[in-house]
């Protein structure tokens, strides 16, 4: 039987591939259209060719920027993930407390993002916010709106507050699917908590894990929305993440042609990375270890 | 194509989705006369064609950030060094 001549699929793809093409390849082409032209309004472009892609390449900011991006990135993966794996093993596994666990765990995830951003400007607040001002009552200095460090920390913290239970919930879901058997032949065998962890259940998560770092190393190095409305890149540009930069060259300075040309180079560094957790992925599909 | 003016379109990005899409129309002509094939070249994964063209396209396009980034020579240069590199993707990764 031939497959290709009766797979009627294709039609079933139609529908999706017109709406990603008006949603996604249309508005991508555009961006490549406005990176080689310098828009002075809609009727009103020059064609510039590769200007913009050489004076952004060489601009020290956006460098400033990608390497805060990548240290933000490295250090929510570095946090998160043991973070969530550890509540995840604490949380109880049957009864009424894993229902009532899983419940709270999930809360901060089910809060839209810029609302996040006002619950921690308010929560660190120096005069009247709850840390904030206990920190401050400590003796510590804290303002995360004129210290880089404390803006850093608070970012961080709300990031890991607003996203470690992404990787809770996967961890859980992957250590409640390891069969009862293994952990009986474990306790037969005598084995300490940290084999069983270190044999049977890190292992079992391999997949779970995996996803979960993709996914949290896309999504920080995507944020925009939590800092944006938290710091708004400051103080000077210490918290200005990639996204934050790219919305103050377009919206902020209405500099379209630069922007796209940052745009473009920042879609090939997300599809690189995409790519590289694509193949680890599929790696761990198949149980490859090479 | 007034009704396309939104999208600011000009003769080498014209060109160069064009050339983009008689790409991938015939990399779809060739998968329907001849299914293609997992091997694994010198790349370090196995690859089906399109795999090999998504990274022989996804490295060009480094090689000219690349080239304009670190030189102030021709682009023409770079464009050239990426042909070369997809002809040895699709030939032999």
């Amino acid at each position: 039987m031939n497959k290709w001549e009766d797979n009627k699929a294709w039609f079933l793809v139609i529908p999706v591939f017109i709406v990603v093409a008006v949603s996604a390849i249309l508005p991508l082409m555009t961006v490549v259209n406005y990176s080689v032209q310098d828009i002075f309004g809609p009727d009103n472009r020059v064609f510039v060719g590769i200007e913009w892609y050489k004076d952004v390449l060489a601009d020290h900011r956006l460098h400033n920027a990608l390497q805060r991006q990548l240290f933000f990135s490295a250090m929510v993966l570095i946090i998160e993930i043991p973070l969530g794996v550890l509540i995840a093993m604490a949380m109880p596994k049957k009864g009424w407390g894993a229902s009532l666990s899983l419940v709270l765990v999930a809360l901060p995830l089910l809060i839209p993002w810029n609302v996040i951003g006002t619950i921690w400007i308010i929560f660190m607040r120096p005069d009247i916010g709850l840390l904030g001002a206990a920190i401050n009552g400590m003796g510590i200095p804290f303002d995360h709106t004129a210290a880089p460090l404390d803006a850093w920390v608070t970012v961080m913290m709300m990031e890991v507050w607003h996203w470690t239970p992404l990787v809770a919930l996967m961890a859980y879901a992957g250590l409640q699917a390891i069969p009862e058997a293994y952990f009986q032949a474990a306790r037969i065998d005598g084995a300490s908590a940290w084999s069983i962890f270190r044999y049977i259940q890190l292992p079992k998560m391999r997949g779970v894990l995996t996803i979960a770092i993709l996914l949290r190393f896309m999504d920080s190095f995507l944020i925009y929305a939590e800092p944006f409305v938290l710091t708004g890149g400051g103080p000077g540009n210490s918290t200005t993440f990639l996204s934050i930069y790219l919305v103050k060259l377009a919206v902020g300075q209405f500099d379209l042609g630069p922007a796209a040309a940052f745009s473009i180079i920042y879609f090939l560094i997300v599809m690189l990375f995409c790519w590289l957790f694509y193949q680890v992925l599929l790696k761990v599909g198949t149980g490859d270890k090479s | 194509m007034s009704s396309l003016s939104w999208m600011a379109w000009t003769k080498p990005t014209a060109i160069f989705f064009i050339t983009i899409a008689c790409i991938l129309v015939a990399m779809t002509i060739w998968q329907i006369k001849a299914p293609c094939v997992e091997r694994k070249g010198f790349l370090p994964i196995s690859t089906t064609p399109g795999d090999r063209l998504f990274i022989g396209l996804l490295s060009s396009a480094y090689i000219h950030l690349a080239w304009l980034g670190l030189t102030t020579l021709n682009l023409w240069i770079a464009f050239i060094i990426a042909v070369i590199w997809m002809i040895i993707v699709m030939r032999w990764g």
